[in-house]
């Protein structure tokens, strides 16, 4: 018997994609994984429109416009949303940039940085712009589960999956638990 | 700042003042204060070289209470009292109209370091605000014309002295006595019944009275005074709270302003039934302006043979009281905290057991009541228990005092018996159109019109003396979220809970009150709430919700009107958010905002 | 005969002597407690408040609490888990804490104890204060991003190195850990790596120089067994991946 797959979609915002080679250390059991979900919109696919989704996967803090763009619209087309990984928990390493002003992170990246040749601050409107401080994605949409980890293990997204998958409540053991 | 000699010099002769002693340090940096308008690093380790103590351990203690400070301030420091209540009386307009006069904003000094004008929590003037502290001095009812002057007088450099008295005028309002404000009292008649009598007939006659804390506590006040009486130790203290920290309280003012000799005498007869030959009054230093008179009764009281060595010529009683001035910390009202505070350190309230009846003090047995119990005891002392219990309901005899303020035509001191109700209060203040009050303050009970049935005792409302009536003009939403700021504010910072929890409870009620809520908002703030119920450390913290509960229950439309539509909010305005990157790159292109359909495409149902 | 006096913890019987708190009975009979500002070794705090427990049906802190016989005492029910998670959760967002940029991940109290009340995310809004990392000491660093004021280097300086090196000023969420020097900063202390302050402390806050990432993830203290089981990184030598000196 064949069961509808269900679609999953997952993007990586203001992070390292690392959660997503966690995804693929899943190695055989991506096969396990092909024949109950079908992917949408994904760094892995390359689809780049976002159709309706059962399920979506958000790597990476809210640094940018762009972010915000791509987390509404997640928001809005996915059933369930799942924040993965320290970056889109807490901000993680990105937000560690609120630790100063914007100005001085552009001007010592644009301005100040070494060998720069006609330095100044990129303003093309193709480059989305920066938020003034970096957030997790649960002070932007409300977020259905939250998988903490840097990244979490290829075991520890396995067992949330097929939890999520099965309809059971999700419940990681202790090692699978870890914030870095 | 004075010359490097002199500065040293002046130093030097305060903490010669205070004897040296430590637990005066809050009174020493107070009095530095006022030479040098702050408290530089310098002034700051010669106090701790002077005492002893180390330098960290003073700079704590300087930075913890808010009328300390270790940043540069104006010769003339303006504080406006920011209670809902002065808030109600149009104090927002009037602050923002001195500082564009003074061309500063607030919570700034100007540049020439004349002026600095800023905010302070309640400072118990609510009958006649707006109002504020000059350098520690009451301000009251100010208005426009009032302000223009103070203009002129802060910049023709003005000594206080020669500002004109009536702007400095404190009323006491009293528009309802009952037994302890309308008998005539005989000085020293509480004493003489306390002698007469013997501590141990004194204790059964407060026994028989039922008194209980009048702080609103509402502890036995017999069963506390025993305590502290068999405690062991020979060294024992009374101490007299006079801090009246929670907004909408200023019954204590005017029982400091015109009963103090009653309170005196109460805190003398404590003495002598527990055993104690020194009694404090911690007085809040917003009524810095009762010091001068109320040491001068003191004065007095030790010239009629009232107060000092061999009271009424008995050489076995002597009692003597000193007064310490608070420097604007709320937390000093819980107990303990006080009791830190008394010992010149930074407030921190007490791990509790052991109770200060035993441990208080200097570790040594203290009772510690309210300015209103001392002064029913010392009624009791001259009329007896049976009398005083006469009034009131079964679980709480007596009067209470009750300061009204907020939406009535008659402001002021109400004494009534325990077990009035809220609606009889109402009644006889003049609130016509009241939709709710805040009860016992911020930190008491969010009271709606379908409760005003509700009877003021222990055993109902219970409540430390305040009343600020909402009427139906009102936005009962501005007072919940004034006093969440005050709670913010007045957080010591010890526990968890407290500490992050104030905060966060603050941002959620502005993110509602300013219409950028939803019901998950509402939601977090009942989980929040409940969470610093039972976590807090101290009274402060455990309490520190109760208005956002409070009116979540009794007046959901306050809220529910400002709900969006949506099922989720971002915690921070998403658009204002690019407004900086916006500024560094010139940008004005549709890319660089975030418009609301953008935003709503993720905050569907 | 006379027993030993006992209190009842989650249906277990908890024998203690007089003088002793809900928190070291507890400890001394081998039953954890959540906690991060209590250290056997102190004078307990109450502070942090996470090892709350309910005494008789009411809520208390189990390090400041004295045994007492006949106590009803319940520790690990969800409810109390649920409120312990809470406040783990705000000290969180209180603070910066970025475990995957941290040399203490995975020897952390306080990432230890949120693994053990179940924490998957910091839930409230967070803060980001901007605080300093004060590196001007030879031997040792001070990242405030980290600190919870829990206070533990502040006694163990005071009562035990008898140096005071460190002191809490402030007030509310202004509260903060400093250094008793005039340029607050620990270069200009005593401070030595070898003092008890530098022992005690449960998270990243006070760190040894040119030790960091010593060990391979999956061998550190907490990697393999909760922290109910392994013990408080203070109370764990350094040889075995703690911060008590051998």
């Amino acid at each position: 018997m064949i069961e509808p797959r269900l679609k999953v979609a997952t993007c990586s915002l203001a992070g390292c994609f690392g959660c997503h080679m966690s995804l693929l250390d899943l190695d055989e059991r991506l096969f396990d994984l092909a024949e109950r979900v079908e992917l949408d919109r994904s760094p892995l696919t390359d689809i780049k429109e976002l159709g309706e989704c059962d399920i979506g996967l958000i790597e990476g803090g809210v640094c940018n416009a762009e972010n915000v763009h791509v987390l509404m619209e997640f928001r809005a087309r996915c059933k369930t949303l799942i924040a993965i990984g320290a970056c889109a928990l807490n901000g993680g390493i990105p937000a560690m940039r609120n630790q100063f002003a914007l100005k001085d992170c552009l001007e010592e990246s644009y301005l100040r940085g070494v060998g720069l040749v006609d330095p100044q601050i990129p303003n093309d409107p193709e480059i989305p712009l920066l938020l003034a401080q970096v957030h997790p994605v649960h002070e932007v949409v409300k977020i259905d589960y939250f998988l903490p980890g840097c990244p979490p293990s290829a075991d520890t997204i396995w067992t949330f999956v097929n939890q999520l998958l099965s309809g059971q409540p999700v419940a990681l053991s202790y090692t699978q638990i870890h914030y870095d | 700042m004075a010359e490097p000699m002199t500065f040293a010099q002046t130093v030097r002769d305060i903490v010669r003042r205070h004897g040296g002693l430590s637990t005066r340090l809050l009174q020493i940096l107070r009095e530095v204060q006022d030479h040098l308008t702050w408290l530089p690093s310098e002034a700051l380790e010669q106090v701790a070289e002077e005492l002893g103590l180390s330098p960290d351990k003073v700079r704590g203690v300087a930075k913890f209470y808010s009328f300390l400070y270790t940043d540069p301030r104006g010769s003339y420091d303006i504080l406006f009292s920011d209670n809902i209540t002065d808030r109600m009386l149009g104090n927002r307009e009037l602050l923002h109209y001195l500082c564009e006069r003074f061309g500063i904003g607030i919570g700034e000094t100007r540049a020439d370091g004349v002026v600095s004008v800023g905010t302070t929590s309640c400072t118990g003037m609510c009958d006649q605000g707006p109002a504020a502290l000059v350098n520690g001095y009451t301000l009251t009812r100010l208005d426009r014309a009032r302000l223009d002057r103070i203009v002129e007088l802060v910049n023709g450099r003005i000594p206080l002295e020669q500002w004109p008295r009536e702007f400095f005028e404190v009323t006491s309002n009293i528009r309802r006595a009952d037994i302890l404000l309308g008998r005539h009292f005989a000085d020293g008649a509480a004493v003489r019944a306390v002698l007469r009598r013997g501590p141990e007939a004194m204790l059964d006659e407060l026994v028989k009275s039922g008194l209980r804390g009048q702080g609103g506590a509402g502890y036995k006040s017999a069963a506390k005074w025993m305590a502290c009486r068999n405690a062991p130790g020979e060294v024992k203290y009374v101490v007299c709270n006079a801090d009246e920290g929670e907004p909408g309280t200023f019954k204590d003012r005017v029982l400091m302003q015109d009963f103090a000799d009653l309170v005196f005498e109460g805190m003398t007869l404590c003495g002598r039934v527990i055993g104690a030959r020194q009694g404090f009054v911690y007085l809040r230093g917003e009524y810095r302006y009762l010091l001068k008179a109320l040491r001068e009764t003191l004065q007095r009281r030790r010239e009629t043979g009232l107060l000092g060595e061999a009271i009424l010529g008995d050489p076995s009683f002597n009692f003597d009281i000193d007064i310490h001035l608070g420097a604007g910390a709320y937390v000093c009202g819980e107990e303990s905290a006080l009791i830190e505070s008394l010992e010149g350190k930074h407030g921190v309230p007490r791990i509790r057991p052991p109770f200060p009846t035993t441990h208080g003090y200097l570790n040594r047995p203290t009772v510690v009541n309210n300015v209103e119990t001392f002064a029913a005891a010392a009624k009791i002392a001259v009329e007896g228990g049976e009398w005083f219990a006469s009034r009131g309901t079964a679980e709480s005899k007596g009067t209470k005092l009750l300061s009204l303020s907020g939406d009535c035509e008659r402001p002021g001191i109400y004494e009534y018996p325990f077990g009035v109700t809220v609606q009889r209060v109402l009644e006889d203040c003049g609130a016509r159109d009241a939709q709710g009050i805040q009860m016992a303050g911020p930190a008491g009970h969010t009271v709606s019109a379908k409760q005003f049935g509700r009877r003021i005792c222990f055993e109902d409302l219970a409540t430390g003396g305040s009343f600020m009536v909402f009427d139906r003009s009102r936005d009962i939403l501005d007072g919940i979220r004034n006093f969440t700021q005050f709670f913010v504010h007045e957080s010591c910072g010890f526990c968890t809970p407290c500490r992050v929890g104030t905060s966060l409870m603050r941002d959620l009620v502005t993110k509602v009150h300013t219409g950028h809520g939803t019901r998950q908002d509402l939601e977090e703030m009942r989980k929040l709430g409940r969470i610093m119920q039972v976590a807090c450390h101290c009274g402060l913290g455990q309490t520190a919700p109760n208005p956002v509960l409070d009116s979540l229950d009794e007046f959901p439309e306050a809220y529910e009107r400002r709900l969006r539509s949506t099922a989720y909010e971002p915690a921070f305005d998403l658009n204002a958010a690019l407004e900086e990157a916006r500024q560094l790159t010139g940008r004005r292109d549709p890319g660089a905002y975030l418009n609301e359909r953008d935003l709503l495409l993720g905050a569907m149902p | 005969m006379n027993e030993q006096p006992h209190f009842i913890l989650d249906g277990r019987r908890v024998p203690f002597e007089d003088g002793q708190t809900l928190m070291t009975a507890a400890l001394e009979a081998g039953v954890y407690i959540p906690h991060l500002c209590f250290n056997p070794e102190f004078t307990p705090h109450g502070s942090c408040r996470v090892c709350l427990v309910k005494v008789n049906g009411r809520v208390q802190a189990a390090c400041t609490t004295p045994a007492a016989a006949g106590l009803t005492v319940q520790s690990e029910i969800e409810e109390l888990r649920e409120l312990r998670r809470g406040i783990l959760q705000m000290l969180f967002v209180e603070g910066n804490h970025v475990c995957p940029a941290c040399e203490k991940s995975g020897a952390c109290q306080l990432q230890a104890v949120a693994y053990y009340v179940g924490m998957l995310a910091p839930h409230y809004t967070h803060f980001y204060p901007r605080h300093p990392v004060d590196a001007s000491h030879p031997e040792a660093v001070i990242d405030f991003n980290r600190c919870i004021l829990c206070e533990l280097c502040v006694r163990a300086s005071r009562d035990v190195d008898g140096k005071n090196v460190f002191a809490i000023q402030g007030r509310g969420l202004q509260a903060r850990l400093v250094v008793n020097t005039p340029s607050g900063q620990l270069g200009a202390t005593s401070f030595s790596i070898d003092d008890k302050a530098a022992q005690v402390c449960p998270t990243g806050t006070i760190l040894i120089k040119h030790r960091g990432y010593e060990t391979p993830i999956g061998q550190r203290l907490y990697d393999r067994k909760p922290i109910s089981m392994v013990g408080d990184v203070a109370q764990v030598p350094e040889s075995q991946g703690g911060r008590r000196h051998d």
